[in-house]
């Protein structure tokens, strides 16, 4: 290798780059774990800490950030049971919708085909602020306020376009020579679908499934719009955000209640990394 | 998502199918959109239809249960709404933050994606913790920076205090010419692993021997990258800087939860907020969520009119 003084230079920046990025990125993470097992008063008194020793370490922020509020505690339970519910509520209802759809616009030609993808654009080109004035009222009128139903309808919008869009570049990939097989063997359109097409498309669909879930899971503002009057019924996006405005609550329990609301996110992520950074830039190497 | 791009041309029917089979796929196609129509008409269409209808009537949250559809339609929302200082101000910072932010974000997306391309050692668990910023909940990231930059416990002012000798710890969220700053900060840092994602997506695809070419020929490192390597991410940079645009320009999380929109962060979308739920005045709340997204349509329009055509069928 004849290394000009450029390359050596770059050479050396490229290291430069990764540590300032590693360090940037992991940081805030390594931070808020700390904190979450660092009693208050510790805090206060050294701010300027990036280690605690162990003694001083508890996992009574997180004894407190879940106990109900009538123990005490700041109710972060029955948060996530919130959370959990509208979440695998719209991974299920998403992905059922999602994948007629894609298949229809994958393979069958039908009239207004290339017309569905000026619709899903819509979803995407509006502010949601401009959604949440509307469907505050409508779900007013409709008694869907306060309901983690309402908020589960307006998470499957938001998510089955792009969903459809993941899940479409997938069926395409699969030869359509082999449900042509089925098809010649008697199976019906619907059949040739759940028998052939879905066992054989079904990383591709956890990994859509993983994305819409990553969506729910992380998503405040329709929360925080339609649920902020009924804490019993907060999702622990919005309940963090209401306790962490106020100053009641001891900020390394709210430290806690972060990793809970993070963790989930991070072990779905750590366990499908691959497949779901595939499946979101498929499509994008035509550029 | 890159669902912006239209669709592909259907492929052509396999020859010997007959007409039959075709109005079956026909048929079958519709039927399997269906729900997917159905639900984004109900849940996106008409209420942006309604939205406008809203922005034309001078209501409040109480008297919108029993108003007509049609009644009393007037400008007067229009009027309020664009002769209202705090309007073009909350605009103007939309505009500071969605281009900053986008600008930072694809940057050091771009750097991100250059350092990493070459193989090392450790460098698959380096690329998935680059990722974490972007599927991190966003309520749990804005609060640790909040509690990292606080003036009176935050790790940052402590070390900026011991380390770098500040006098005065800095009020990174209450101050105005740092607020803005930060949040251009955190949507850069929580942004570069999108465009990161996608540019390591395409360099994965740019030809080595074209490379390898240019250096047999003598051409030094910047050269290669200026030459070779940036004209094949140039597409993709341009669509991820007009992704980022729209969806910063209509971002309300981010902002809400660090600085509420005080110390001069107020961005149209939280402004809309406030309106909505502060003072409960739903027209003027319709009639600038209606503006923004003329506004986005206009710039969105230009762009495709005078960047898209030359040739790219995406």
């Amino acid at each position: 290798m004849h290394g000009t003084r450029e390359e050596r230079v770059f050479g050396a920046l490229r290291w430069v780059v990764i540590v300032v990025l590693v360090l940037v990125t992991a940081f805030p993470f390594y931070y808020m774990l700390l904190l979450s097992f660092v009693p208050i008063e510790q805090l206060l008194l050294a701010p300027s800490k990036v280690w605690f020793g162990l003694r001083t370490l508890t996992v009574e922020t997180y004894s407190t950030v879940l106990a109900s509020p009538d123990d005490g505690g700041q109710g972060f339970a029955v948060f996530l049971r919130n959370s959990a519910l509208v979440a695998v509520a719209t991974v299920a209802l998403t992905i059922l919708i999602a994948i007629p759809g894609a298949y229809a616009v994958a393979r069958l030609p039908f009239v207004g085909r290339d017309h569905v993808g000026t619709l899903f654009l819509a979803v995407y080109l509006f502010p949601t602020v401009v959604l949440a004035v509307p469907l505050f009222i409508a779900f007013a009128r409709l008694g869907l306020q306060s309901s983690l139903a309402g908020l589960m309808l307006v998470y499957v919008v938001q998510t089955v376009p792009v969903s459809i869009h993941m899940l479409r570049t997938y069926f395409q990939t699969i030869p359509e020579s082999v449900e042509e097989a089925a098809a010649i063997d008697g199976a019906g359109r619907f059949a040739v679908l759940r028998r052939v097409v879905l066992p054989l498309a079904m990383p591709s669909i956890l990994s859509t499934a993983l994305y819409v879930f990553m969506i729910a899971w992380n998503e405040f503002l329709f929360a925080l719009l339609f649920l902020s009057a009924q804490p019993d019924r907060w999702t622990v996006s919005l309940g963090l955000a209401q306790l962490s405005n106020g100053i009641e609550v001891p900020k390394t329990v709210l430290m806690a209640g972060s990793v809970i609301l993070t963790v989930p996110i991070v072990l779905l992520y750590g366990i499908a990394e691959r497949a779901l950074t595939e499946g979101l830039t498929s499509g994008a190497e035509k550029g | 998502m890159s669902t912006t791009r239209t669709l592909p041309a259907p492929p052509a029917a396999p020859a010997g199918r007959g007409r039959g089979q075709s109005g079956r796929d026909n048929r079958d196609g519709l039927v399997m959109v269906l729900p997917t129509v159905v639900i984004v008409v109900a849940v996106v269409v008409v209420p942006v239809l309604w939205n406008v209808v809203l922005a034309f009537q001078d209501l409040t949250l109480l008297e919108v249960r029993d108003a007509g559809l049609f009644d009393a339609l007037s400008l007067d929302n229009f009027a309020d709404v664009l002769t209202g200082a705090g309007f073009w101000q909350s605009l103007w910072n939309t505009v500071v933050y969605s281009v900053f932010s986008t600008a930072g974000s694809v940057l050091v997306g771009l750097l991100a994606a250059l350092s990493l391309r070459r193989p090392f050692p450790g460098r698959g668990v380096v690329r998935a913790l680059m990722l974490l910023p972007y599927v991190a909940p966003v309520v749990a990231v804005a609060f640790t920076w909040e509690t990292m930059l606080n003036p009176q416990y935050g790790i940052v002012n402590a070390w900026g205090a011991s380390v770098l000798g500040w006098d005065q710890p800095v009020d990174f969220l209450g101050r105005a010419p740092y607020a803005m700053a930060t949040v251009i900060a955190f949507e850069v840092w929580r942004y570069f692993p999108f465009a990161f994602l996608f540019l390591t997506a395409r360099l994965l695809t740019v030809p080595r021997e074209m490379e390898e070419a240019a250096t047999v020929d003598g051409a030094s490192l910047l050269q290669r990258f200026r030459h070779v390597v940036l004209p094949q991410l140039l597409p993709v940079v341009a669509l991820l800087c007009v992704l980022r645009l729209i969806m910063t320009f209509n971002k309300f999380d981010d902002v809400y939860l660090l600085t509420g929109g005080g110390a001069g962060t107020e961005v149209a979308a939280v402004r809309v907020y406030d309106t909505l739920t502060g003072r409960f005045d739903v027209g003027a709340a319709a009639a600038q969520a209606l503006v923004l997204s003329a506004i986005l349509a206009v710039a969105l329009f230009l762009y495709v009119r005078f960047f898209v055509k030359k040739g790219d069928p995406s």
